[in-house]
């Protein structure tokens, strides 16, 4: 070790901890983690859904102990003293306890009074953090009539207003929209850079893990890797490319076809082209698809390549995404599957939809993107009939939903953002519900069953209650659920909201296979580079539309970066901005 | 339409999946209807089986002793006290050592075999009247029953009236075998209108209202899925509270089951209109909850049950025409105590009719129509 490197502040040596459901089996969380994290630095913690970040997370800060192994937290024992450890550290869990009925300021009053933060030190602490995360225009606004960027930003605040030696944030950005998620960023790395706080933070953006000063890479209670972002990305280095995808095949296509591929670890829709990583750097062999190669172009690697490339060696590929329809529906592809037109929602006097149109084609992904509270679920809840329009029309599957008959609904599939099956009933008893729902009976309804519980891989857990299930397979049974009845139209409303890299390549490798075969597919998503999936998609903004079209035309709106091509991301950052700047005076004038 | 029917038994048995599957929620549904009724059946009667009282006999005499013996061989009244002076009553009264204070005047015998009237004083703790009056009016009956014997032993000539009463249906008076039948109604509304009131909340608070709203159900399916189940529930618990009271208190039924099944369908019905009304109207389980609660107390205040309906002001009395249980506890009364038909019960059962006919439909459109 050396003098120049700060001191530690997390110091974990084979930390080991097993938890027992209560069916009775033992379920391993920690399996003999190290690491460390200095002083002043950022450390991500980074994996899938069950790897054990959220239990690290505890272990840290003292709300549980480890079954074995040491925990120094700040120059103190964590398992002997929690309590002193809880008093100089901040927390923010995933959903952060917000008193959704009281205002910003009494959100903030009460906290600090909790950590008995003086009057004093309040006057001292509030402007920085009102500066910091722009609140200041909020104080009276109910926290729960925030956005959820703002949220997340007021969770942020109140937890540092007791100012502590380290922060712990366990997933802050989920279901945060791009600008807030940038925000958000901005502000944790001014608290390292600037103010010199040590902070932990577990995240499923890789994008995310990149900015930080050091990565751990979780898997199964183990840790794969760990170091600086740059070594993580080092293990792809040389096994990068960009495929072309032939004349008139979209991208999600050759995507889905190349990650089947064994020599393909990684394969995900960019700018138009495919992003794939390849097994080995030295292998120089085109890639073929049905005899044609397929153009490859080297591009440098990122974290996310490096992390995809250390999964790939534990976990194997192998990924089962293709989806098989005994129905697929028919029709020929110039049919107008859902129309809106002039669509327009207000809640007494805020507009949240204003004046939307748009058309979706039969076997169209399109794409509906905005921040938190654009419109969106609004949109999304008008189409599928769940909530009246103000004014204009819309027709699904040529029906309105509202107004139809029971029958129209028979047509299409919805999954909601939040998991809305019944959590007590088991796999097989929400299934044979929603099957029933839709009218199957008899031995159609078991083999769609059978089905849906092969195609999701969800045999293994007929009888757990669907509320116990992984976070990966109570989205696998919300999606079998809505397919049951093979809808045409299939609704996703946030539906990788929270979901790990691996979760997310495998649901969008079928909603890909889905729409080869006919269904049209309706998604809201907070994740940009997935817009790369769509055919086309629309970017809301306060109700109204900004932009509308296919990826590539939307990247276009994009300011050019050097060295780079522009992402989705940074296109729809500039879209929202630059309306946002027009907008400025009337929204200063309704904020006032 | 067997469509219809076909989706309607799928979500009925989703209920039923919901209600049964977890043990703990089983038990709940069965044994605190049982647990009720036993608590009911011996805590809330208004008959007394033990009054102390204190004794100032100032006559000490032949007659004064018989009726003090005929008092403390009535196995109802416990003489704690006998003293010499009314002033010394006082403090068995305050101390509630004693419920009443039984006087017996100097002239006592005297004034009975010259047949002229006699005072016997009888001062009751008024601190709580329903047992003082209730204690009063046994001292007035053996008192009475007393003057007969005491006369008829002198050879004296009987009162020219002689009072004789008799209480139909329930021949000894007994509160249980009034209170008892109200329960099947209360007990079973408290339970089926949280049932019902949950249950619609709970799936609006946990998001598988939406997913459930679109799929083919239409909303008067979604009503009769969710209305159905709770009353089945409610049905099983009458049915337990029944056999409680028929075969452990021994209250003998006197009418006819059909009929009062056929009431208890139609009062379940209408509770669970009223259960499923309230659902539609709130966005969690918590303002449910309340708002169930804020709604029973009232339906139990005024419904007969614990204080009659024709001694309400006038304004309450017609606030009970909208009170199932009040039609609830009339019907099971007749039915179970009188014996009565269903001509009888027309007006009440129209009434409950009337209840579920508004509260139901109305939930159902609630259900698409609420803005939120």
């Amino acid at each position: 070790m050396t003098t120049v490197e700060p001191p530690v502040a997390v110091a974990a040596a084979n930390l080991r901890k097993v938890f027992r459901r209560a069916t009775g089996e033992t379920v391993v969380a920690l399996d003999g983690i190290s690491f460390s994290a200095r002083q002043g630095t950022l450390t991500a913690i980074v994996g899938p859904d069950g790897a054990g970040k959220t239990t690290l997370m505890r272990l840290v800060c003292g709300l549980m102990t480890a079954d074995s192994g040491d925990l120094d937290v700040i120059g103190i024992n964590v398992a002997a003293n929690p309590q002193e450890v809880q008093d100089r550290i901040g927390y923010m869990p995933q959903k952060f306890g917000l008193y959704e009925d009281l205002s910003v300021q009494e959100n903030l009053d009460l906290y600090a009074e909790l950590h008995g933060v003086t009057p004093e030190q309040r006057k001292a602490i509030y402007p920085r953090l009102m500066e910091m995360t722009q609140l200041g225009s909020f104080t009276g606004r109910l926290a729960g009539k925030l956005s959820g960027g703002m949220k997340q930003k007021l969770g942020l605040a109140c937890t540092l207003v007791r100012s502590p030696q380290l922060l712990l944030l366990d997933e802050p950005t989920v279901g945060v929209d791009p600008l807030s998620r940038r925000e958000l960023w901005e502000i944790v790395l001014k608290l390292v850079r600037d103010e010199g706080l040590t902070v932990i933070v577990t995240t499923s953006y890789l994008d995310e893990a990149e900015r930080c000063d050091h990565a751990v890479v979780m898997h199964a209670g183990q840790v794969l890797a760990q170091g600086m972002p740059g070594e993580i990305t080092a293990k792809a280095e040389g096994c990068t490319f960009m495929a072309t995808p032939p004349d008139g095949m979209p991208a999600r296509s050759l995507q889905a076809r190349l990650f089947q591929l064994p020599q393909v670890i990684d394969a995900v829709p960019e700018a138009g082209k495919v992003r794939i990583v390849r097994a080995f750097a030295e292998e120089r062999n085109p890639l073929a698809l049905n005899g044609a190669p397929i153009p490859l172009e080297a591009v440098p690697a990122r974290f996310e390549d490096g992390f995809m490339m250390l999964f790939h060696a534990v976990a194997g590929g192998g990924l089962r995404n293709v989806m098989t329809l005994d129905h697929p529906p028919t029709g020929d592809g110039d049919t107008i599957a859902v129309e809106v037109h002039d669509l327009t929602r207000t809640f007494g006097d805020f507009t949240a939809v204003n004046h939307v149109s748009f058309e979706v084609r039969k076997g169209e992904i399109y794409g509906l993107l905005g921040p938190n509270g654009a419109g969106k679920s609004t949109t999304f809840r008008m189409l599928c009939g769940l909530l009246p329009a103000t004014s204009g029309t819309l027709r699904v599957a040529g029906a309105d939903l509202r107004t139809s008959r029971a029958e129209a609904r028979q047509r299409l599939g919805y999954v909601a953002q939040k998991f809305s099956l019944y959590g007590q009933l088991s796999v097989d008893e929400n299934l044979d519900f929603f099957a029933s729902a839709y009218g199957l009976r008899g031995t159609r309804k078991r083999d769609r069953i059978a089905w849906a519980k092969q195609q999701f891989e969800l045999d293994r857990f007929s009888d757990l209650p669907s509320g116990q299930l992984p976070g990966g397979f109570k989205q696998r049974l919300a999606m079998a659920a809505s397919l049951l009845h093979e809808p045409e139209i299939l609704f996703l409303d946030e539906a990788t909201s929270g979901a790990d890299p691996m979760a997310r390549r495998e649901f969008w490798g079928r909603i890909t296979s889905l729409s080869e075969q006919g269904v049209t597919v309706i998604v809201t998503t907070h994740f940009m580079d997935e817009a790369e999936y769509c055919d086309r998609v629309v970017i809301l903004d306060a109700g109204r539309t900004l932009a509308e079209g296919t990826p590539a035309e939307i990247r276009a709106h994009a300011h050019p970066t050097e060295g780079r091509e522009p992402t989705m991301e940074d296109a729809f950052i500039a879209i929202v901005e630059e309306s946002r700047r027009e907008q400025d005076s009337p929204i200063a004038r309704s904020a006032a | 339409m067997i469509e219809s029917l076909f989706r309607i038994l799928a979500l009925m048995r989703k209920e039923m999946l919901a209600m049964f599957k977890d043990p703990k929620s089983r038990v709940s549904l069965i044994l605190p209807p049982i647990l009720q009724c036993l608590i009911f059946g011996y805590a809330a009667t208004y008959d007394l089986n033990n009054v102390p009282y204190a004794l100032v006999d100032q006559d000490r005499s032949a007659a004064s002793q018989a009726l003090v013996a005929k008092l403390d061989g009535s196995r109802i009244f416990t003489r704690v006290a006998t003293l010499d002076q009314a002033a010394q009553a006082a403090p068995f009264i305050d101390n509630q050592q004693a419920v009443l204070v039984i006087v017996i005047d100097r002239d006592f015998q005297k004034n009975l075999s010259a047949g002229r009237q006699t005072p016997v004083q009888v001062i009751a703790d008024g601190r709580n009247s329903n047992t003082a009056g209730t204690a009063q009016g046994y001292v007035g009956t053996i008192l009475a029953a007393f003057g007969q014997e005491w006369r008829a032993s002198q050879g004296l000539p009987g009162a020219a009236v002689q009072v004789t009463t008799r209480a139909w249906y329930n021949p000894g008076l007994e509160t249980r075998w009034n209170m008892i039948p109200s329960l099947i109604g209360t007990i079973t509304m408290m339970m089926t209108m949280m049932l019902t009131a949950m249950s619609v909340a709970r799936e609006r608070e946990e998001g598988t209202f939406d997913q459930l709203l679109v799929t083919p159900f239409r909303p008067s399916e979604i009503m009769i899925g969710k209305a159905v189940p709770s009353m089945m529930v409610g049905v099983t618990q009458s049915t337990l509270i029944l056999l409680v009271a028929k075969f452990w208190f021994q209250i003998p039924f006197a009418g006819s089951y059909v009929i009062l099944y056929l009431g208890l369908v139609l009062f379940l019905a209408a509770a669970v209109g009223i259960g499923l009304f309230l659902s539609s109207i709130v966005g969690n389980m918590q303002q449910a909850m309340i708002l169930t609660f804020v709604v029973l107390m009232p339906f139990m205040l005024l419904s007969g049950l614990t204080a009659p309906i024709s001694n309400m002001p006038a304004a309450l009395q017609y606030f009970t025409l909208i009170n199932p249980l009040r039609y609830a506890i009339s019907i099971t009364h007749q039915v179970y105590l009188e014996g009565a038909g269903l001509a009888q019960l027309a007006p009440e059962m129209l009434a409950l009719v009337a209840i579920a006919a508004v509260t139901l439909p109305f939930a159902a459109w609630m259900f698409r129509n609420r803005l939120t």
